[in-house]
């Protein structure tokens, strides 16, 4: 190679070494763009929190590979709340998202932002909106809820498109006052579609109920659990095991009534002196029931 | 006659054709690059649909799907979970449009970027700014083989988070959040680091484009190259010049057809030309002679490694 190269010095210098070393800068180079790249692209693929998805996007991995940040959603949405997430956000660019505080989805009954997705990023499958997904609200704070300071508000229940579903009130005595309720709002999740109407109708300076990425909010059992309880209405009986009496090692003459009287002593109700022929096991005097037993063993 | 100096860059062809007829095919691009602004343009700001979406994805008139291959070819890498038929049929129309008229007819007619390193390269002539780093043109086709590949490794449209043509044209319909600075970015480079850098060396789209149009119907012809004067101005103003020399010069009995898909039948050839040696034609025919010269497709490997 060299011999030729000093031979033919007016000739174009293409030879193996050039060409290994050109491949390699070259390779180098774009190597490293695609690094930057692909790493920019694995940091902006975990959606933020504060980021909820159009109705009926696909999971945040499928939906990063079918999304082409086209942005006829955001055409199509009727108010106006979605967003293509621009660059220097925490989405990633060119997606869209909307932020449930400052404009939540107000679940439009024929969804028009999914059927303009041109490549099923958002799932043309889902019809209802009752049944999208898009996160799921979980009151965050109680510290600052003023429900749970005993005060009435339930302004996220009455806003709910779900209403009377997927937020509910409960009825808890209020400790503090001793005579009053406190109506504590509770999401459930069988009926929470995420769309950010409460969040966004959240009367404090910082919303206490917020829409969270479902993955966020939601815990999971464990797989191998089995709630006794449910699977016996399933089955008909319990399972994994049969019901069956637990014998509690307690002292002779006692035994335990299980989801009744509890700790029970087998006598007949003493008499004690003094207090008449009550048909009770316990004295009022707790020294007669501390002795009895002795008593009776001599 | 000798070569042009560069003040007087254009001045043969305004006194050979007069000013018009020597900017018609700039005039015609920028028409072009700004009525497809406008066309996406008139649906947020007038209500007229016409167009919907941006340049990686739309529908014409609510019914015909379009979608870049770029972006197709990442969705197949990254996980075919967007592959619909409407994205299917999109990619194809535009595959085939572009495979007709030529794939690089993107990147001087439609692409945004355009306008920017178009005018990085007319301010970089102004001002005399000389020097230049040196990469090789096919660096586009290794950035291409990376888009590929990150969209494969990541299972997302990797690119897409960066492609600063797909940020300049969605930044002016969606909001540009911080994405002027890619724009200035690639503005500077050009002027200041490499001479048509971007465009001309890097841009994956531009790589994937001229490979669509390797085959395409519609080419610049040098029919007139008999009276070429050699005054080198076609070579200064091509974006790609080294598209021209086979069609020009016909070193190894080539025929008058620039063949090279790298082409982006900007038509700035024709527009410089006094003597009205290009024109815009079809790919055939492309005879001089006879029996003469090689097959076209094996003298553009030939010359493009040499």
């Amino acid at each position: 190679m060299s011999s030729e190269s000093t031979r033919k010095p007016a000739a174009k210098p293409v030879n193996r070494r050039r060409f290994l070393t050109d491949m390699a800068k070259t390779a180098c180079g774009v190597g490293l763009f695609g690094l930057a790249v692909g790493l920019n692209a694995r940091q902006s693929s975990a959606l933020p929190a504060h980021a909820i998805r159009p109705p009926g996007a696909l999971k945040e991995s499928d939906f990063l590979a079918a999304c082409t940040r086209c942005g006829m959603c955001v055409r199509d949405c009727p108010y106006g709340i979605l967003k293509l997430a621009e660059p220097g956000e925490d989405v990633a660019t060119g997606t869209p998202y909307f932020t449930a505080r400052t404009g939540p989805c107000e679940m439009c009954d024929d969804i028009p932002c999914i059927p303009a997705c041109p490549t099923h990023a958002l799932d043309h499958s889902l019809t209802d909106i009752n049944k999208s997904r898009m996160g799921l609200a979980v009151v965050v704070d109680q510290e600052t809820c003023i429900a749970f300071r005993g005060l009435r508000c339930e302004v996220c229940f009455n806003v709910c498109p779900v209403r009377g579903k997927a937020i509910t009130l409960e009825v808890v005595s209020n400790p503090r006052t001793g005579i009053h309720a406190i109506f504590p709002p509770v999401v459930h999740s069988s009926d929470c579609t995420g769309c950010g109407l409460c969040e966004k109708a959240c009367i404090l300076e910082e919303a206490a109920i917020k829409v969270l990425p479902t993955r966020l909010a939601k815990g999971e059992l464990g797989h191998h659990y089995r709630l006794g309880w449910e699977s016996k209405g399933d089955l008909g009986k319990a399972f994994p095991t049969a019901d069956k009496e637990h014998v509690y090692r307690l002292p002779e003459g006692m035994h335990y009534e299980h989801a009744g009287r509890g700790l029970v002593k087998d006598q007949p109700a003493v008499t004690v002196p003094g207090q008449g022929n009550k048909k009770t096991p316990f004295s009022s005097n707790p020294l007669d029931t501390l002795n009895s037993g002795i008593r009776e063993a001599k | 006659m000798a070569t042009t100096p560069l003040k007087d860059l254009g001045k043969s062809a305004i006194a050979e054709k007069g000013w018009l007829k020597a900017h018609q095919w700039q005039l015609l691009r920028r028409f072009s690059q700004i009525g497809i602004f406008v066309l996406f343009l008139l649906g947020p700001l007038a209500g007229v649909w016409l167009i919907n979406g941006n340049l990686a994805n739309s529908t014409v008139l609510g019914t015909v799907p379009l979608l870049d291959p770029i972006v197709f070819l990442q969705m197949l890498a990254g996980g075919i979970s967007g592959i619909t038929l409407t994205a299917v049929l999109g990619a194809l129309i535009v595959t085939v449009f572009y495979a007709l008229i030529g794939g690089r007819v993107f990147c001087s007619w439609v692409c945004p970027m355009n306008m920017v390193t178009d005018f990085a390269r007319m301010l970089r002539r102004r001002l005399g700014l000389k020097g230049s780093a040196k990469i090789k043109a096919d660096t586009r086709l290794w950035m291409l083989a990376a888009v590929v590949l990150t969209a494969l490794a990541t299972g997302t449209l990797a690119y897409e988070l960066v492609n600063p043509v797909a940020i300049f044209h969605r930044g002016i319909l969606f909001g540009f959040g911080f994405g002027w600075a890619v724009v200035v970015g690639i503005f500077l480079f050009d002027l200041l680091v490499m001479k048509d850098g971007w465009c001309g060396h890097i841009c994956p789209m531009g790589a994937l484009y001229s490979q669509i149009g390797r085959m395409s119907v519609v080419r610049v012809r040098a029919d007139g190259r008999a009276s070429c004067d050699d005054c080198m101005e076609c070579y200064e103003v091509c974006p790609e010049k080294q598209v021209i020399p086979p069609a020009l010069k016909s070193a190894r009995g080539e025929g008058p057809v620039i063949l090279s898909g790298d082409c982006t039948n900007c038509g700035a050839c024709i527009d410089v030309c006094g003597q009205e040696v290009f024109s815009f034609g079809l790919r055939m025919p492309n005879q001089v002679k006879p029996g003469r010269g090689k097959p076209a497709r094996k003298q553009d490997k030939i010359l493009k490694a040499a």
